[in-house]
């Protein structure tokens, strides 16, 4: 779907130079000329400005040649292979067989027999590091609940990355990379970031490199609750409609005169917003219930975007074929219930019946334990299944924590699957990772051994804990 | 067994299990044989174990057991039978939906009265969290605590999830006092002035205790009503639970015994129970920790590791899993995490056998409750589960409960809600006639 928007966009964009260039060289006097020179400034400064004024900094960390042999590996697209074999080197994913698959010389072997080996596990929706541990209020930085639209606010400027979180993900979880979200108490919460699970100084030196930016949207009960509690619209689901309508009508009168060239300066929210027109950036929209995302979709092609994902999208099993339809994932919890009135008809069989019905499944955690227990979530909801009638394979329920996650935030032609010249971020498991006895053994990523349990100094341990009670511990 | 075959024996154990003929014909008096049996008291599983239930109490557990030849007989064909789920420290039955006020009533923040309220009456058997709780094989649970506008939060119950009108097993089951960064809040803004209010009730409660009668102090701070509900609590009649995380504060708590010597305590949460693990154990005081919780979410938890159960059992501490404030039917998870840590270097785990216990028997003995409830040894509550596999396991589910010896029916809103869904398109008539 995004391909086709940006050849749409393309000829709009090479009209819009002509018409301005036709402009240049019309201008009439020296005077006028100066005055557009000014102005083709600000033109110039709105349209063509950095898009990526934060860049990834992380470089993957020193690896070696590894082979992992005699695993069962579940490759993340699907795919089962047992007595497997996985080859890492130079930071990717070089090749998966079955036993005969040849070990070049000068790799590292490690006999994983009885083992199982995955893609690393990615969240699409976490709060690490905006809503880090300890959870204080100095702390309390991923909801700019100030104005129901958001769209200039960027999570990177939010994330902490001495928040422990990320370790536990990391050592319990085998969690390799995630999307920090914004939060959900305004409709247009701002930009999230895609991190790589890796201990740095700088938000910077953990951006996962390459990753598009999403923008995080809301449904429901959370912005008419924030700001109907402060007299203003939205305090209805009709006025969340309202206001995210005429906030994309904006965004496209933007879009137009960027186009046209007739911008006079930059505008942080509409310059997220056009992004999202452009197909550049990614929607991750929290809602809960089947009506909404229902009208949801249809207020994407009211405006031409696509949302990429609906996120605690508990009621998606209602329309698992409306979300198969319109290439929508649905990252949810694996049977969260009845917090909240818009929770109340949540089922564990969500995931099974929209694997059923086709649709793209997606486990998420939006917590920081449940960040270290996304394999168990899944298992959790292939267990429902099954008792529904819905026998769903242990590799298709891997998907839903690797490959899955990361095409609903754009990360699949780069990592999610065991693909070779994909990057190497893996988890060697000490059992298969679909029950309750097993924890990753091993975690490495593009290549580098970031966790190894049988290693404690092969265990991050954030700035915050140093000195304090349970420093280095086994967590 | 196909996915077809599957819904269809699916489909006919729900329609049969909801049914009240069948509840009925079976009684509360039976047996279950061949069962993988797991009597919940941290003993080993006993393959093809019979347990005998007679007038809603267990008879007898255990292999080799004769069944009376006057008992239906239910043939588990090996599957897993263990005693119901015990979750202590939970709102099941105040609440139909947390963020929905008027269902809530596990907030009472406005009242005037605070230890003295009594959670038993509100109780609703019928509330939504109940009927998806049991149909998850909780049977049994400890309803606490109410928020309120001090640090004592109410007397709490010990309820039945069954699905009848009598939910109350025990009602004024313990007092329940919120200490630490919590009590602290709402005794003013710190823990000097919890403690204060801590021991000045106390006090008062014992001279209260000491002369019933007697016109009380004109300086009392407490209610009559909530000094008197204190009584059985420094009389030592009325557990005490008291919810601490970080060590100090649990050291607070142990030191609570010197001066009333009455009280009978049950720490709950102890993030950092392992950092004082021997006092725990030389006190002898049950804990009711929080499963596996491992950040340091606050400054009173900044020990936390999922190492902590352990490491408290280890150290001979009595402890089980509770507290854990989200859904009573993660009990198995948290439990089978425990057993994931005995693989993990350097981690400390519980054994499979302990693991169960702590939510069976572990929580009903720090409930004060095991000799009724909580395992499958004789005398006990006949609370029954046969499970579809490893009852810790991820994907097993239950496939039947009784509470008190009557078989319970599984059936609740999701369930309704997954048959209705089964496919999401719809057919000649809206989904709302499918029903």
């Amino acid at each position: 779907m995004r391909p086709v928007r940006q050849s749409v966009r393309a000829p709009i964009r090479a009209i819009a130079a002509g018409v301005l260039l036709a402009a240049a060289l019309n201008a009439p006097s020296a005077g006028i000329a100066r005055d557009k020179k000014v102005e083709d400034a600000a033109v110039k400064a709105a349209r063509d400005f950095d898009k990526n004024p934060y860049p990834s900094t992380y470089k993957p960390y020193p690896s070696a040649p590894t082979a992992l042999l005699h695993a069962t590996v579940f490759d993340g697209a699907g795919a089962r292979i047992d007595n497997g074999t996985v080859l890492l080197d130079g930071g990717k994913v070089v090749a998966v067989g079955g036993p005969d698959l040849a070990v070049p010389e000068g790799y590292a072997r490690i006999d994983a027999t009885g083992r199982f080996v995955t893609p690393g596990i990615i969240d699409a929706h976490s709060h690490l590091g905006v809503y880090p541990s300890p959870a204080v209020e100095g702390h309390s930085d991923g909801n700019e609940m100030t104005d129901p639209t958001t769209p200039n606010v960027w999570a990177e400027h939010s994330v902490w990355p001495q928040d422990p979180g990320f370790s536990r993900a990391l050592a319990n979880g085998g969690v390799t990379a995630l999307e920090v979200l914004p939060g959900s108490g305004n409709l247009m919460g701002g930009r999230a970031v895609t991190l790589k699970n890796v201990a740095s100084r700088t938000v910077q030196g953990m951006k996962f490199p390459g990753a598009p930016y999403s923008l995080k949207m809301a449904c429901g009960e959370n912005p008419k609750r924030v700001y109907g509690s402060k007299g203003r619209i939205p305090s209805t689901r009709m006025g969340n409609f309202a206001v995210d309508r005429e906030t994309w009508i904006k965004a496209q009168e933007y879009r137009r005169k960027r186009d046209e060239g007739k911008l006079e300066s930059r505008d942080l929210g509409m310059e997220t917003l056009a992004g999202v027109l452009d197909g550049e950036i990614l929607i991750q929209n929290h809602c809960y219930k089947a009506e909404e995302m229902a009208l949801v979709i249809d207020m994407s092609k009211e405006f031409g975007y696509h949302v990429s994902a609906f996120h605690h999208a508990v009621e998606a099993y209602k329309i698992g074929d409306l979300l198969k339809q319109n290439d929508i994932c649905s990252a949810v919890w694996a049977d969260w219930w009845g917090f909240k009135m818009e929770a109340y008809d949540a089922i564990p069989e969500n995931a099974g019946l929209l694997y059923k019905a086709g649709a793209c499944v997606v486990i998420h955690s939006d917590d920081e334990n449940g960040i270290q227990r996304l394999n168990q979530e899944a298992a959790k909801a292939q267990g429902d299944a099954r008792r529904a009638g819905i026998d769903i394979p242990d590799a298709e329920v891997i998907r839903w924590l690797t490959l899955n996650p990361a095409k609903a935030i754009g990360i699949d032609k780069q990592t999610g699957s065991l693909t070779p010249g994909k990057m190497a971020d893996v988890v060697l498991w000490n059992g298969n990772p679909l029950s309750v006895y097993s924890r990753p053994d091993k975690v490495w990523i593009d290549g580098a051994l970031m966790f190894d349990a049988a290693d404690p100094k092969h265990r991050p341990v954030s700035d915050f804990e140093l000195g304090q009670n349970g420093e280095g511990d086994v967590k | 067994m196909s996915p077809r075959t599957l819904t269809a024996s699916l489909a006919a154990l729900l329609a049969a299990s909801a049914a009240p003929a069948l509840a009925q014909g079976l009684g509360t008096s039976w047996a279950v044989t061949n069962a993988h049996l797991v009597i919940g008291d941290g003993s080993a599983p006993i393959d093809h174990g019979t347990v005998v239930v007679r007038a809603g109490k267990v008879v007898a557990a255990g292999a080799g057991i004769a069944v009376p030849a006057d008992l239906p007989v239910i043939d588990a064909q090996g599957k897993w039978v263990t005693p119901g789920l015990v979750v202590a420290v939970t709102d099941l039955g105040l609440v139909d939906v947390g963020a929905v006020d008027e269902s809530n009533d596990a907030d009472a923040a406005k009242s005037p009265f605070s230890a003295a309220l009594d959670i038993a009456p509100a109780i609703n058997p019928a509330a939504q969290p109940i009927a998806v709780s049991r149909a998850a094989g909780v049977t049994r649970a400890a309803v606490a605590p109410l928020s309120t506008a001090a640090i004592f939060e109410g007397q709490g119950a010990v309820i039945d999830l069954g699905a009848d009108p009598h939910a109350v097993t025990a009602a004024r089951a313990f007092q329940y006092i919120e200490l630490g960064e919590g009590g602290a809040q709402l005794a003013g803004g710190s823990r000097i002035s919890a403690v204060a209010e801590l021991r000045n009730a106390l006090g008062e409660a014992r001279e209260l205790a000491a002369a019933p009668a007697a016109p009380r102090r004109d300086d009392v701070l407490l209610t009559r009503s909530d000094a008197a509900a204190l009584v059985p609590v420094v009389t030592g009649r009325q557990p005490l639970y008291i919810h601490v995380e970080r060590a100090a504060d649990i050291r607070m708590a142990l030191a609570l015994k010197a001066e009333f010597a009455a009280i009978k305590l049950v720490i709950v949460g102890a993030s950092e129970g392992w950092m004082v693990a021997g006092e725990l154990a030389a006190a002898g005081v049950p804990v009711l920790a929080t499963p596996l919780t491992d950040l340091p979410a606050s400054f009173e938890k900044l020990g936390a590791t999922q190492s902590n159960v352990g490491r408290m059992a280890k150290a001979g501490v009595k402890v089980a899993l509770g507290a854990f404030f989200d859904q009573p039917r993660y009990a198995p998870q948290y439990a089978g995490n425990l057993v994931a840590l005995s693989r993990v270097p350097g981690a400390t785990g519980l054994s499979w056998d302990k693991a169960f216990a702590a939510i069976s028997s572990g929580p009903a003995e720090a409930m004060g409750m095991g000799g009724q409830l909580g395992s499958l040894r004789a005398g006990r509550a006949g609370d029954v589960v046969i499970w579809d596999g490893d009852p810790l396991e991820l994907q097993t589910g239950v496939v039947r409960v009784f509470i008190d010896g009557v078989e319970q029916p599984l059936s609740n809103h999701q369930t309704r809600l997954r048959d209705r869904y089964a496919t999401p398109t719809e057919g000649a008539l809206p989904k709302a006639y499918d029903w």
